[in-house]
């Protein structure tokens, strides 16, 4: 007898795609978090520590997410379940598919446009307080401020996709009960 | 005035210039001037590992300086602390109380105390800095050249930023501001006696 919300026919992702995928849950969740709770603080050394961590954050959230991109190219996703494939209307089926892809996009475009941000800004990143890395744009205030807009809008845009997919996951937990959040969790 | 009286001030003035000007001073002060629009203070301060440059864009100097005899010569810097230049974030931060202090102390000061010619044109300026009421003794190597009847001191020396009470209070974190922050110097110099 298989336990409720449990499907032993479904193939997992790797341990390795499984430690990346919640790694980087809970790095871009703490991170869109300080990023939006830094923007709204006055001048502090306190201010200054986050946004810092944020940036060391976002960096290793853009490397891992590079890993994780040529780690998923070399061992493809399992696909879904047979039963799941035959009863999801197509049009799920299509979102599904987007959402991955506009998240893994978008895993490279906030980052990317946080360090774009930083060096017009004129604040180099030094990752972890040691390995500076080159500026990806020269120092201007205004295209600053418009890169601080377009990384804050790809972050929300890249939240509500994290939502969607949340919800999309727990839909097919308790209310489909067919067991394919066990893909992503390490079991037997 | 009497004829008498201008000619006893002539004569006054003449003995001065003669004791004070040409006879004893070895380097004539008032020759002096440095080139401010050549010259150019700067300094790299770090921020939780990243390095900023900023500069100061007013300061004068006195100079009464012979490479020939460098324990009579006396140099006088004095750096104007609100025309720093770093960004606009730290520009309207840095001269607040915690900082600067510029409407307390608007300028930092050296005062050279003991010269000393180390050879191939390279000196060892001692002095008194004074920022913001802190006054600390400090010693800098400075290399001169001459060219085109212009003289060109340039150096480097390292502050700790806590010794003058720059950034106070939460500020005064150095895992957030390093305490050493690396000023540079050039300086370009008219009427140099030649070395």
């Amino acid at each position: 007898m298989q336990k409720s919300g449990q499907n032993p026919s479904i193939q997992r992702y790797t341990l390795t795609a499984m430690v990346l995928h919640w790694v980087l849950a809970v790095a871009i969740l703490t991170a869109f978090f300080v990023g939006l709770t830094v923007d709204d603080m006055p001048l502090s050394p306190a201010k200054l520590k986050l946004i810092n961590w944020h940036k060391w954050a976002g960096i290793s959230i853009l490397l891992l997410s590079v890993l994780r991109l040529l780690w998923r190219l070399a061992h493809r996703p399992p696909a879904l379940p047979g039963s799941i494939q035959q009863t999801m209307p197509g049009w799920q089926t299509k979102a599904y598919h987007a959402t991955h892809h506009l998240m893994y996009l978008l895993f490279f475009v906030v980052p990317l446009l946080g360090w774009a941000y930083s060096s017009a800004k004129g604040y180099p990143i030094v990752w972890f307080g040691v390995l500076p890395l080159p500026d990806l744009m020269p120092v201007n205030k205004e295209i600053a401020e418009s890169i601080k807009e377009l990384h804050g809008l790809a972050a929300w845009g890249l939240i509500g996709l994290v939502a969607l997919h949340v919800a999309a996951a727990l839909k097919h937990q308790f209310i489909d009960k067919d067991g394919l959040i066990s893909r992503m969790l390490p079991g037997r | 005035m009497s004829l008498l009286l201008k000619s006893r001030l002539l004569a006054g003035a003449a003995a001065w210039m003669l004791l004070s000007g040409a006879g004893l001073c070895p380097a004539h002060a008032a020759d002096q001037a440095l080139l401010a629009a050549q010259s150019e203070v700067t300094f790299v301060a770090k921020q939780l590992g990243v390095p900023l440059d900023g500069k100061f864009k007013t300061f004068s100097a006195q100079t009464a300086f012979d490479p020939k005899s460098p324990q009579t010569s006396k140099i006088a810097f004095t750096v104007d602390l609100g025309s720093v230049a770093l960004n606009a974030d730290a520009d309207a931060e840095l001269v607040k109380p915690d900082w600067f202090n510029t409407p307390r102390f608007p300028k930092a000061t050296f005062q050279s105390t003991a010269i000393k010619a180390l050879g191939g044109g390279r000196f060892e300026v001692a002095g008194k800095l004074a920022i913001k009421g802190n006054a600390r003794d400090l010693v800098v190597p400075v290399q001169l050249k001459q060219a085109g009847g212009l003289s060109t001191a340039t150096g480097s020396f390292a502050l700790k930023r806590l010794d003058f009470k720059i950034g106070e209070g939460d500020w005064s974190d150095t895992s957030v501001v390093a305490n050493d922050v690396q000023v540079k110097f050039k300086l370009v110099l008219q009427g140099v006696p030649a070395m």
